[in-house]
């Protein structure tokens, strides 16, 4: 591949951005006898249904000492429900050729499905089980507990998740999303079923969910499938959600030390939320600053000038409560300390003059023309229009997010990268043996 | 139009000729240019968006001895500029036509793709065609790009232990044939890469009847010939494509172990590759066999390994099998287990083989042929829903010697595999004598 785009520390959150399709998506509001809401797109060219919905609660629900608990539902939803064990749930799943997955981000329990339109029925019952009555059974829990501590270590090893880790600790502290998701191998042995019960009561509940629907299927008959799926689950309240998190300030730079190769660096402050008046002209300012793609201002300074990297990117990361903005890159260590500080002075540039008028005005005809891309399949379009619904943007979004692109004008994006951009906050870990960089501030 | 009307009266013929129908009952439609140049096209027409790839039949298998590396570096500098669309502007244009592009380079082809909307296809045709004959490289623009790729390996190769070994055993499975040299290419070669190297093997490799048309998405068939004529069908060749031969690796006669300590490793490691064919290499359905056995040996919490080891004799995490059977020359059979803890790697090396010894001996039973042929065969109607992805399996498909239809409807072969030819498969490729063992496992520290 000829490029690395973003990873690390912002692989772990979805950005909702699209624009509108030039033929505009027609999404219909469903709501089931039982009152249980989804959007859906029908489309009955290919004999398939996606269906995408989650919960409000994620990984910040862990108890204290119990981190992974939540992301440990996601391994155990397979292995037995109701009148199911292990082994049957499994040969039924396979045999219908459905798919089933389950993710847990810091502030939702995602899920999905995908079946041929054919198996819909059989299909959906067996989710039906999976959700509301999943075994959570002592055998099968420990095979699982294997698996989620090989990943645990491996993750202990990874210089790119030991740099994001380091940061969200710098950056959050002791908050709630500092934690680790997945967990940390002491943390997983000390889960119990007891543990992922309580989770699965307090998180799936039908006052959180929201579902989004695309393919062979019509409105009548999602109905009666939504109450299905999720018509016995609890009307309980949701998971309190964490407190907005404050970020703490650079400058600070921590060195990890590690014998390898390469330089690890996740760089970053605070940003800000989805629902921020100004996020569309701020989204738009950071992707000239730092987005994928071969024209950001990084990538030209950094990659294409000097050859210093694969891959560089910077972008905001608005979670439901902490506003963040995490960069990554990573170089030879003896380049470690010249490729720091080509970030840190196409940072303070980009924050004293903004965006050029042409910059903007590729931006534009980029993200406008781009949009399409993201609805080209049934189950892009189920997880686009559930971020949507998570990011209570609106179910006519897709088709008006157009024009306030094209509204924007330069001093709007100026301002933001004035507002946004602080090369004087950056907190900054660097994994591997840099030459020339030593830890600083508080944090070192 | 006339051309058309033949074709889809072979369409028509082929399907009667092979009749039941594949599941994916997918209309595939390809066809030639004049200069040679392979078309393919693939319609879905629900999204406004076409998936545009050009390949070509020129790999890292293709570089020769010392040079490793070439053809994916070649990959990097095709951005860097022609005479008529200087350094940016191929970039630039994808960018403001809101399209999204890459390119990847593998062992047997060098492909290049954008996604956009569908009226832009004849803009992407035109930049691609240009590419393919009017580069230009300054060592200006090649210098800082050869230190990129140094980065892209200590980023994904020399970071990463298991990728380390992945390329340890390929080395080490490979005594003769080219399938031995990673294709980013060994760092010491890598660095002596210079512009000349790039431009030759640019000129030896990049015409367009050694380049394949891969289209899918909305655009018609007819709308694509017209385009691919205009833009790709004026270019005349530069030189006629040879036969694709590489050094034949002798038959395997002795096994083989890599063993790889590395404290990055977090926990050990066992896995094996056996040499085998391919569907390219093979005219029986051992290849076909070969997928179905590795899917009821290793895909899933229902196969051999799984079961075993991770269910019922809890001595690992993970147990899986693989059959990698799409490249030209060779493929690879593989096995892989991750150890619980406290429980040695021989223990659980001692358990693979057990499971391979019996099926070895006693074969499979119909029920799991059924179940894992059944799955197969249902999960390939999964991939209709990505255009990119059935674009990238026509292509990989053309670029090994396939048939582009034929690769969209394996299902039908792959009811006709019978025990006996499982049976048959498993004995000629699980050999000891064929495979290399790799084992990787974290430094032990002195205490220990």
């Amino acid at each position: 591949m000829r490029a690395a785009v973003l990873r690390t520390v912002m692989a772990c959150f979805t950005l909702v951005w699209f624009l509108n399709p030039a033929n505009a998506i027609d999404i219909k509001e469903v709501v089931s006898p039982g009152g249980i809401r989804a959007w859906l797109v029908e489309n009955h060219n290919i004999p398939l249904i996606a269906m995408n919905f989650s919960f409000e609660g994620g990984t910040t629900s862990d108890p204290v000492g119990k981190e992974g608990a939540v992301n440990f539902i996601t391994g155990m939803m397979d292995e037995g429900a109701a009148d199911l064990d292990s082994a049957a749930f499994q040969a039924r799943r396979d045999e219908l050729a459905v798919r089933i997955m389950f993710d847990a981000g810091g502030d939702q329990f995602e899920g999905a499905i995908q079946t041929l339109s054919k198996n819909r029925g059989e299909a959906f019952a067996l989710l039906r089980k999976a959700m509301t009555a999943p075994h959570f059974e002592k055998e099968a829990m420990e095979r699982v507990r294997q698996q989620f501590l090989l990943g645990a270590k491996d993750d202990e090893q990874d210089p790119e998740k030991i740099a994001s880790r380091a940061w969200m600790k710098i950056a959050l502290g002791d908050q709630l999303y500092a934690r680790q998701g997945a967990g940390s191998p002491q943390s997983i042995a000390n889960i119990t079923p007891e543990d992922l019960r309580a989770l699965h009561r307090l998180i799936f509940s039908r006052k959180g969910l929201k579902v989004a629907v695309v393919g062979d299927i019509d409105a009548p008959t999602l109905g009666l499938a939504l109450d299905e799926v999720f018509g016995d689950l609890p009307d309980t309240a949701p998971p309190t959600p964490v407190k907005d998190v404050i970020v703490a300030k650079g400058p600070l730079v921590k060195v990890v030390d590690r014998d390898i190769p390469q330089s690890i660096i996740v760089f970053g402050h605070d940003g800000i939320l989805r629902d921020d008046p100004d996020f569309i002209p701020a989204f738009v300012m950071s992707n000239i600053l730092g987005g994928g793609g071969f024209a950001s201002r990084l990538t030209t300074e950094v990659r294409e000038k000097r050859g210093l990297t694969y891959g560089i990117g910077f972008g905001l990361v608005p979670l439901d409560h902490a506003g963040l903005y995490i960069g990554s890159v990573s170089t030879r260590n003896e380049k470690a300390s010249e490729t720091l500080a080509i970030v840190v002075d196409t940072l303070k540039k980009m924050a004293d003059e903004g965006p050029s008028q042409a910059e903007l005005d590729d931006m534009k005809t980029y993200l406008t023309g781009s949009y399409a891309l993201r609805f080209d399949s049934n189950g892009k379009i189920a997880g686009q229009l559930l971020g949507i619904q998570q990011q209570n943007l609106g179910i006519d979004y897709v088709n008006n997010r157009n024009s306030k692109v094209e509204a924007l004008t330069l001093d709007d994006v100026r301002a933001q990268a004035k507002r946004l951009v602080h090369a004087d906050r950056l907190i900054t870990i660097v994994v591997g043996r840099p030459e020339g960089i030593k830890s600083t501030g508080s944090g070192g | 139009m006339r051309c058309l009307k033949i074709l889809v009266l072979q369409i028509a013929l082929l399907c009667l000729a092979v009749a039941p129908a594949s599941a994916m009952n997918i209309e595939v439609t390809n066809f030639k240019l004049a200069n040679g140049m392979e078309v393919v096209v693939i319609p879905d027409h629900r999204a406004p968006v076409v998936t545009h790839m050009v390949w070509y039949r020129v790999g890292s298998a293709d570089e020769v001895s010392g040079k490793s590396g070439l053809a994916h570096f070649l990959e990097h500098l095709m951005f860097k500029g022609t005479t008529k669309n200087p350094f940016g502007v191929f970039d630039r244009l994808i960018d403001i036509n809101g399209g999204e592009g890459n390119a990847f380079t593998t062992r047997d082809y060098t492909a290049y793709f954008q996604r956009i909307a569908s009226d832009r296809l004849g803009l992407m045709m035109e930049l691609e065609a240009d590419r393919m004959q009017n580069l230009v490289l300054t060592d200006e623009n090649v210098l800082p790009e050869l230190d990129v790729v140094r980065e892209e390996r200590r980023e994904r190769t020399e970071n990463d232990p298991s990728a380390l070994l992945a390329e340890q055993i390929d080395a080490a499975m490979y005594t003769a044939h080219p399938y031995g040299k990673p294709v980013i290419g060994w760092m010491s070669e890598v660095a002596k890469l210079t512009r000349e190297d790039a431009l030759a093997f640019y000129k030896a490799h990049y015409t367009p009847a050694n380049a394949i048309l891969i289209v899918a998405g909305d655009a018609q068939p007819e709308q694509v010939r017209a385009l691919a004529e205009k833009y790709y069908g004026v270019l005349k060749n530069t030189f006629t494509p040879m036969p694709r031969l590489r050094t034949p690796e002798p038959a395997p006669i002795a096994a083989r172990r890599v063993i790889m300590t590395d404290p990055r490793a977090s926990t050990p490691i066992f896995q094996r590759s056996y040499l085998g064919p391919t569907y390219s290499t093979t005219e029986n359905r051992d290849a076909y066999a070969l997928d179905l056995l590795a899917d009821i040996l290793g895909s899933g919490t229902q196969s051999r390994l799984y079961k075993s080891l991770v269910i019922d004799q809890k001595i690992a995490a993970q147990a899986a099998a693989w059959y990698a059977g799409d490249a030209l020359d060779n493929g690879s059979f593989g096995v892989y287990a991750a150890p619980n803890p406290g429980v040695e790697l021989d223990k659980v090396e001692a358990a693979v083989d057990a499971i391979l010894a019996d099926i070895l001996k006693n074969g499979v039973t119909q029920k799991e042929l059924d179940r894992v042929r059944d799955k197969s065969i249902a999960e390939q109607v999964y991939t209709l829903d990505d255009q990119a992805t059935l674009a990238r399996i026509a292509g990989a498909g053309v670029a090994t010697g396939l048939d582009a239809r034929a690769v969209f409807s394996r299902d039908v072969e792959m009811l006709k595999v019978s025990l006996d030819d499982i049976r048959e498969a498993a004995a000629k490729v699980i050999r000891i004598n064929r495979s290399v063992t790799g084992i990787l496992s974290p430094e032990r520290s002195p205490q220990n």
